[in-house]
């Protein structure tokens, strides 16, 4: 423990003495970092594949296009807009203090701290670091241990390609990560479980140290009838199996559809299933594995669970040594199983249904909010009233998860999904400070109805002031006090 | 009817709470029309009661209805009405760019109210401090709890037998009462805190609200330095007095979170500073009554134990005198106290105003790299690599030149400490809303390389999506529709 400790002093010495030198700050130094980024994953990519199978069995195009590529997007886009996003944004100032003039500035917050998670252990744990960078700070970054090949990767390649003396990975379990924690940061960012969150945030709290927390939730998708099914069911299915075997956590939870629709749906997702995956799923290299042997314990308990067992529409078969579970679909399992009380955050998709699909908006409310919400229809009423009605991180019509790969819209939770949000400029913006900066250029316009001594006539002043009167604003502006000379 | 009665806090708040949820979930709250008139029964509230708002002030700090209004009642007008103008726009959800890739899509950016939130407000600013935050609350849609602070007890009444009368009773309560009172509420899910207040009250609030993952903007002390440069005209020099006065004194005797709490000034310019600030003092403050009292006996105590320190009290050059039957203490000037007292460690919040010298301006900025960030730095300046370096080479929550205070009234600006939370105009609403991105997709074009089984052809369609490749891609999608 106390060699956890040292080592997490230690980094933090260093890159406070490294932040304070003012290295950061100058955009040469962000843009470096940046590039240096963009080139690890250009390079490093056979490499950062071979770690993402080893620790999840990720299929290659997983890897490629849902961790790779979307470090790389994330590193343009902050290339592209690292300037205009440090460039201080003028504001209005109004005839209430002039003349002045008033501008708002991006600064960064110091030294942060970013502790990652283990499905997407080289995108959640850089996407972060991204926008730490951008933004001007030095940064710890602290990988999951539950994806040991990636977090060993990272410690090893980061040095090589950006700053290490502004950049530190730090490795380790529980015993690190509580010793990170115990420290002061000027931000903590956290991805993972809404338990752990709970932990840090009380961290945090001691040395009121602010927090981002992209936590997770049960993402309903709700299924109405007059869709595209075909499209719809391989949507719902790239967002379920396609994303690391549903061990993501924006993937689709569970469904909820009308009792008429469901055996069409369960059809054509069984058809889709059938085609991504071949007859033999358990064998098929486009599906992840579950990532150690708890979660598939956990979930094969959710399986096994004897309200839920007779349930099982398609699948459930698994092979433990493989630490491989099949796509399974579950129809009408009871609202109160333990598969649909917490996060299932594998590839198990019970489908709950209702009579009109109204009804399934009692369904998503009477949980916690989740971090993405979908809906499948083509009815604009349907579609305004879940926009109104459903608060979630984030939500889509007519298709799942993609959402997060457009850098103009916030990604993050509310509520017990999370606090905060990032990607694109919300990743600068989670990492900075906007400093307001009010400049009263000249010293006219001194307003001695400000000061005592205090008189009704200069209430009068006051009270035109702060309405925008004109009159009011010229006696304020000449210095006068409506009476006798003060 | 808007105050929670007794027998409710005896049991800890879960009634008000479900109660408040059932009214948030009727959905009433998040119609426009609502929230505009609950910011129309403000400004009436702070138009017809103004005069009750300053007896209440007067009473609980001995504020000065001049500086009452100036302070909070006056910018708060402004500010709800400014809301009431800005809100159909605030509200509005915003079009967000989206890929050709993605096409058709359309994506929005869509505020939505966070549900059930709690305000505390702090005593010093007793009114600003709890409607500034209720108006930014009810703009953005939710249902709110204020807790007013116990110390400003006319204050807290004022806001309790009001507010039921002037806004929707059933979706804004007022509970007050004392710690055990504050403490309880945050065993209790909220969807936001605000805090306005001490960082040891601060760091209690985040620990409990982080057992329900509650997110809480803390609005915290610190100590507001002043950086005072030569000025050339004497006309500049007397303005900066006049605004370094205002700053410290006049705004509640210096028990205000943005008062300027002590200076920094070259060795040479310091007596000069110090005749005007003592003349200054002696023409505005012609009678006790235009100072603000201190809050009660334990600020009172507090504040004379900073003089108890004898190295302290021997740097004394202006004032000093205390008065406990009345709770004042006259304006008062320290020269040079060691920087290691309480009076320069501690956050002042009072009439006491440490000056501490520097050999050249420029060292006050090394000075203020070695302390905590504060919410505010002051520099009255004309000197504009000096003004640039401090925004550079500091970090505090707002940099203000040649003057004080005015940036809390102009709220086109965040207000706010490090890291925590930002108020005022757009930001109040902000503060209390949650962005939803919504993402609409139709179900027209479909890139089958979307799906698995995956192969090298697929791999490469997708390298060209996103290297946005589009031209490539759409090339190699005709190439593969046979």
């Amino acid at each position: 423990m106390d060699a956890a400790v040292a080592a997490a002093a230690e980094a933090r010495e260093r890159l406070r003495a490294s932040f304070a030198s003012g290295r950061t700050r100058p955009a040469a130094w962000r843009e470096a970092q940046l590039r240096g980024l963009l080139r690890m994953a250009a390079e490093m990519e056979d490499d950062i594949c071979a770690a993402l199978r080893a620790d999840l069995a990720k299929p290659q195009t997983e890897s490629y296009v849902h961790e790779i590529s979307l470090v790389t997007t994330s590193c343009k886009f902050a290339l592209k807009n690292l300037k205009k996003w440090m460039k201080p944004q003028k504001v209005p100032s109004r005839l209430l203090t002039f003349p002045s003039t008033a501008r708002v500035a991006a600064e960064p917050l110091g030294v942060v701290l970013v502790v990652s998670a283990w499905n997407y252990p080289f995108l959640l744990a850089i996407d972060p670091v991204v926008g730490a960078i951008a933004a001007g700070n030095a940064v710890v970054l602290k990988p999951s241990e539950v994806a040991p090949a990636t977090s060993s990767l990272l410690a090893d390649l980061l040095p090589r390609y950006v700053d290490a003396s502004c950049v530190r990975v730090v490795q380790g379990g529980i015993p690190e990560t509580t010793a990170l924690l115990e420290l002061k940061w000027d931000k903590i960012f956290y991805t993972g479980n809404s338990k752990v969150g709970r932990i840090v945030m009380s961290y945090a709290a001691k040395h009121l140290t602010p927090v981002v927390l992209e936590l997770g939730g049960k993402c309903p998708v709700v299924v109405d009838s007059n869709v595209n099914l075909h499209v719809a069911a391989k949507r719902i299915a790239a967002g379920k199996w396609g994303c690391n075997s549903g061990q993501a956590c924006i993937s689709p939870d569970y469904i909820v559809t009308t009792k008429s629709f469901a055996p069409k749906l369960l059809e054509s997702l069984k058809k889709v299933l059938g085609k991504f995956y071949g007859q033999d799923p358990l064998r098929s290299p486009d599906l992840s594995r579950i990532v150690n042997s708890n979660h598939f314990n956990r979930l094969r308990g959710l399986m096994d669970d004897e309200t839920v067992a007779g349930k099982i529409a398609f699948g459930g078969q698994s092979d433990e040594q493989q630490l491989r579970i099949a796509p399974t679909l579950l129809l009408d399992v009871p609202l109160d199983s333990a598969i649909m009380k917490e996060e299932i955050f594998g590839p198990l998709l019970p489908i709950i249904t209702v009579d009109k699909i109204g009804e399934s908006f009692a369904v998503i409310n009477s949980m916690t909010k989740p971090l993405a919400a979908y809906l499948f229809t083509n009815d604009s009423r349907l579609k305004q009233q879940f926009e109104r009605d459903i608060s979630a991180g984030g939500m889509i019509f007519n298709d799942t998860g993609i959402h997060l790969t457009n850098p103009h819209l916030p990604f993050g939770g509310v509520g017990e999904s999370g606090m905060g949000a990032y990607h694109g400029a919300f990743s600068f913006d989670a990492f900075t400070h906007r400093k307001a900066v009010l400049d009263r250029s000249s010293f006219l316009g001194e307003a001695r109805a400000r000061y005592p001594p205090y008189t009704p006539a200069k209430l009068s002043i006051l009270r035109g002031v702060l309405k925008g009167n004109p009159m009011a604003m010229v006696q304020a502006a000449v210095g006068c006090t409506g009476g006798r000379r003060a | 009817m808007g105050s929670v009665p007794e027998e409710e806090k005896a049991l800890g708040f879960g009634g008000l709470v479900s109660d408040l949820r059932e009214v948030y979930e009727s959905g009433r709250t998040q119609d426009l029309e609502w929230r505009q008139s609950q910011l129309r029964g403000l400004v009436r509230l702070l138009v017809e009661k103004e005069e009750e708002i300053f007896d209440a002030l007067h009473e609980d700090l001995g504020k000065h209805r001049v500086e009452a209004f100036r302070d909070e009642v006056g910018v708060l007008k402004k500010s709800v009405v400014d809301k009431l103008q800005n809100l159909k726009n605030w509200a509005a959800p915003e079009k967000a760019h989206t890929p050709l890739v993605a096409f058709p899509a359309t994506a929005l950016v869509v505020p939505e109210p966070l549900g059930v939130v709690l305000i505390y407000s702090c005593w010093n600013l007793p009114i600003g401090l709890a409607l500034e935050p209720l108006s930014g609350a009810l703009a953005a849609g939710n249902v709110v709890v204020v807790k007013p602070s116990e110390l400003a007890p006319s204050t807290s009444a004022f806001l309790a037998a009001n507010l039921p009368k002037f806004l929707d009773s059933k979706a804004v309560k007022v509970v007050e009462g004392g710690p055990e009172v504050g403490d309880k509420l945050m065993d209790h899910p909220w969807d936001k805190v605000l805090f306005t207040g001490s960082s040891r009250v601060g760091r209690l609030i985040m620990t409990k609200a982080a057992k329900h993952l509650t997110p809480v903007a803390l609005e915290l002390g610190s100590k507001c330095p002043c950086i005072v440069d030569w000025l050339d005209s004497n006309r500049d020099s007397q303005v900066a007095v006049n605004r370094i006065i205002g700053a410290k004194w006049s705004t509640c005797s210096g028990q205000a979170c943005i008062a300027i709490d002590y200076l920094l000034v070259e060795e040479e310019f310091a007596p000069i500073l110090i005749e005007m600030l003592k003349s200054t003092l002696e023409r505005f403050f012609t009678r006790p009554e235009y100072m603000a009292r201190i809050l009660n006996e334990k600020h009172f105590q507090r504040l004379s134990g900073f003089l108890a320190d004898r190295r302290v009290a021997s740097s004394v050059v202006h004032g000093g005198h205390f008065n406990p039957k009345t709770l004042s203490i006259e304006p008062t000037l320290v020269l040079n106290p060691p920087l290691d007292s309480d009076i320069m460690t501690e956050e002042i919040f009072g009439p006491l105003l440490p000056i501490i010298t520097v050999k050249k301006i420029e060292d006050s900025i090394k000075f203020l790299k070695s302390k905590p960030k504060p919410l505010a730095i002051y520099a009255f300046t004309r000197n504009e690599k000096l003004k640039q370096r401090i925004i550079d080479e500091t970090s505090s929550g707002s940099v203000t030149f040649n003057d004080a205070i005015v940036q809390y009234g102009l709220d086109s600006i965040p207000f706010g400490g490090v890291g925590f939370g930002q108020y005022h105009g757009k930001y109040s609403f902000e503060m209390f809303s949650h962005k939803k991105a919504v993402l609409k997709r139709s179900f027209l074009i479909e890139f089958m390389f979307r799906y698995p089984p995956w192969d090298e052809i697929k791999i490469g369609m997708l390298r060209r999506v996103y290297q946005f490749d589009y031209v490539s891609l759409f090339l190699a999608i005709i190439g593969l529709r046979r």
